[in-house]
């Protein structure tokens, strides 16, 4: 796919990811260098602050809030592979910054955060779609930050259906949260997780074979719940499900080539 | 990261939602319950667009009003006057319970041996200041004539919902309740004979009710108006019935101009049950007149402030009082709809009451409930005036993180910590690396993630290691290709 001069963009990992869902990180990074971009990873980022901020603890989001707005010095757009942090981004750091010293960069920052799902969208416009399938179907859990904090509906659908040809479904009450919200899910535990039981009913109920969050802060919840109960069902990262579809695609094509 | 401070050692909020989520009967209907109302809702603003027009302006009216909020209070108070409406101002619920309590005994004859009737419309602002208990304790009888409001009187319960305040009850408990509570009730679970009993009860007593109160949906200033909504009558009835009407009035209610009106009332009923409008839209000017045969003789207007003068002067939360009391956050709040009102412990519940309440009794004392909400954005969304209220809780939580307890708790450490560990990008790598190492350590059970979840395991590398690995490879692959 890579042809001609390759378009910069940032990534930014996510505290979440980093430790936790690394693979979601690199399946991102894969996806992005095959649809023809130059990825830098800053290696100094951390965190975008949410968890404090969220919990009232605002001055401790300020402080490690300030430490992201140094990376991203070239005017490249800034990919994130979560409708959480990147809403943090793009809607809080103009108000967390607002009587800040630093609040030019908070806005022009803010201005150049992308949520993956939107950034493949459009950097995927015009890509020949496989046939579609009619087989296994893939449940598509959208955060409720990508889809209120963003204004982004079902994004997920239409990528997935563009580049897997895979029918790709919502759950029932697909707009209600999935319980995680973050401190939120340490803080009340048990409305947390009954909030979370019933988005993995629902996620069941569709008889998908695979579930794809853009967010890993939901897929932690929504895993959890699902590996405790022995469900057959388990969530991953958009990023990976898509590239592992690419892959076998290319490979197919290789096979029959 | 729980951090119970000494104030919120009673049982708490966590301990209430706990006791709720044990019923899955309880959990059902509620989630039926909100599930229907955001249908409603849903068909009502079918266009989008017709609700965000709406929705403008709503919230340009109400903001209007509060920018001018002591002005139209003075207006509403001398073009009440005019219209023969008497007008008493309250600071407090104390204040304006006493008030209302004189008001009623310098009225009603003194009867030996027969209590005072009072018979009441549905009024959130009568639930705030906790005015039954009070007229009961000097010796009243308090009558809610709303349906609900009366199944809740009669159950000892407090509303659960702001618009439905029995919403937690289900048919069989409400049969019950009537069969056991009422002389000469059968047993029965057809709703609408259970309403029919009901109404006969009530329609009794309106006749021998010496007082009507009731709330105020808008108050408007230019006409001197009181606007008071409903479905059953019992509004028309308490309002028109008794020698004596009062109205008790939370000041944030007042709105500019009667043409101010129909915009608001379209947003607010269609808000709150789907309604296009509302069975009884009740307009009422002044007491009844010398030409007229009905109406009371007396109509007293109580404006309540009850620390909506503070909610005022505070630049940060004054969209709170832009509240019209629709309910719509609560239908649409996940948590609501888990656990309903009454796991809140307070008059107001769901995210508008997370908003409230601490403003009105402290922070102190509602803390707790400002944890309960994932910020996941849908009670903002349908808010027919536009208030932040996702905005606002995380608000409460800073004041909350302030409090000179709470910030020298064991949260306020975990968060002090956790700038020690994100904000020195080089320790970052370090530990973060140490910890995927030592992985195999991780703990299978982490209180209070699990027991219903289980707890996921650091990987093997981190992102931040992966990528330098990976910048390298392509630079060396960048290279030999070259």
């Amino acid at each position: 796919m890579s042809q001609g001069s390759k378009r910069d963009v940032y990534v930014f990992g996510t505290c979440l990811i980093d430790v936790l869902y690394p693979d979601a990180g690199m399946d991102t990074v894969h996806l992005l260098e095959y649809f023809g971009c130059q990825v830098h990873f800053p290696q100094d980022q951390t965190c975008c602050g949410q968890p404090a901020f969220n919990s009232g603890f605002r001055r401790e989001a300020l402080k490690v809030a300030e430490i992201q707005l140094a990376l991203f010095t070239e005017p490249w757009p800034i990919v994130v592979p979560s409708g959480s942090c990147a809403s943090m981004f793009r809607h809080d750091y103009p108000a967390l910054f607002a009587e800040h010293p630093l609040a030019t960069q908070a806005k022009d920052v803010a201005s150049r955060v992308v949520e993956l799902t939107a950034f493949l969208l459009t950097l995927t416009e015009g890509y020949a779609s496989p046939p579609k399938e009619t087989d296994a179907t893939v449940v598509a859990h959208t955060s409720c930050s990508a889809r209120r904090g963003l204004g982004q509906g079902a994004l997920a659908l239409a990528l997935i259906r563009r580049l897997s040809g895979k029918p790709a479904t919502e759950p029932e009450e697909a707009e209600a949260c999935c319980g995680f919200g973050g401190t939120f899910a340490v803080k009340q535990p048990e409305l947390s997780a009954a909030m979370t039981a019933s988005k993995c009913h629902a996620l069941q109920a569709t008889g998908a074979a695979h579930l794809v969050s853009g967010d890993c802060g939901c897929l932690m919840s929504l895993n959890g719940y699902l590996e405790q109960s022995g469900a057959a069902l388990k969530g991953e990262h958009i990023a990976s499900f898509l590239w592992r579809e690419l892959q076998n695609r290319t490979a197919r094509k290789g096979v029959s080539g | 990261m729980t951090a119970h401070t000494s104030s919120d050692a009673q049982p708490g909020f966590r301990e209430r939602a706990i006791q709720v989520l044990a019923s899955p009967d309880l959990q059902e209907n509620f989630h039926d319950a909100m599930a229907f109302l955001r249908q409603k809702r849903a068909s009502a603003f079918a266009d989008e667009e017709h609700f965000q027009r709406l929705q403008a302006e709503s919230q340009r009216i109400k903001q209007e009003a509060l920018s001018q909020l002591p002005d139209l209070l003075e207006t509403l108070e001398a073009r009440c006057t005019v219209n023969g409406i008497q007008v008493h101002w309250a600071e407090t619920g104390a204040e304006a319970c006493d008030l209302i309590r004189q008001i009623i005994e310098a009225h009603v004859p003194h009867r030996e041996g027969q209590p005072i009737r009072v018979i009441k419309g549905k009024s959130m602002a009568t639930e705030e200041i906790g005015l039954n208990t009070h007229l009961e304790q000097h010796g009243m009888h308090c009558l809610e004539s709303d349906m609900g409001e009366f199944i809740v009187q009669l159950a000892k319960q407090s509303p659960s919902h702001i618009i439905m305040p029995a919403i937690h009850l289900r048919k069989q408990e409400i049969a019950r309740l009537f069969s056991e509570k009422l002389p000469d009730t059968p047993y029965t679970e057809d709703v609408d004979r259970l309403i029919g009993i009901g109404r006969q009860v009530l329609r009794e007593q309106f006749e021998k009710a010496d007082v009507g109160i009731s709330g105020v949906n808008f108050a408007i200033a230019d006409t001197g108006t009181l606007c008071l909504l409903e479905n059953e009558g019992n509004g028309r009835l308490s309002t028109t019935a008794p020698d004596l009407h009062i109205a008790v009035c939370g000041i944030e209610k007042v709105i500019p101009r009667l043409s101010d009106l129909p915009p608001l009332l379209s947003v607010l009923t269609r808000s709150a049950t789907g309604q296009a409008i509302t069975t009884y839209v009740n307009l009422i000017s002044s007491p009844r007149r010398l030409d007229e045969k009905d109406g009371p003789s007396a109509v007293h207007l109580v404006l309540l402030d009850n620390g909506r003068s503070r909610m005022f002067q505070d630049a940060e939360l004054q969209a709170t009082l832009r509240c019209i009391r629709c309910g719509a956050c609560m239908n649409h709040c996940p948590v609501y709809a888990k656990i309903g009102g009454h796991a809140y412990g307070s008059v107001y519940p769901g995210p508008i009451g997370q908003v409230i309440m601490p403003q009105i009794e402290g922070i102190r004392a509602h803390g707790e409930m400002t944890e309960a909400c994932s910020l996941n954005g849908a009670c903002g969304e349908v808010c027919p005036v536009g208030i932040p209220l996702p905005d606002l809780i995380r608000e409460q939580r800073e004041r909350r993180a302030q409090l000179p307890e709470y910030s020298r708790g064991k949260e306020a450490w975990i968060w002090r910590l956790w700038v020690l560990g994100y904000r020195h990008p080089q320790l970052y790598r370090i530990w973060s690396r140490v910890v995927t190492q030592l992985r195999r350590l991780s703990p299978r059970r982490l209180r209070p993630w699990s027991p219903s979840r289980a707890v996921p395991r650091p990987a093997r590398q981190t992102l931040h290691e992966r990528m330098k690995a990976h910048a390298a490879q392509m630079n060396t692959s960048g290279k030999h290709s070259r």
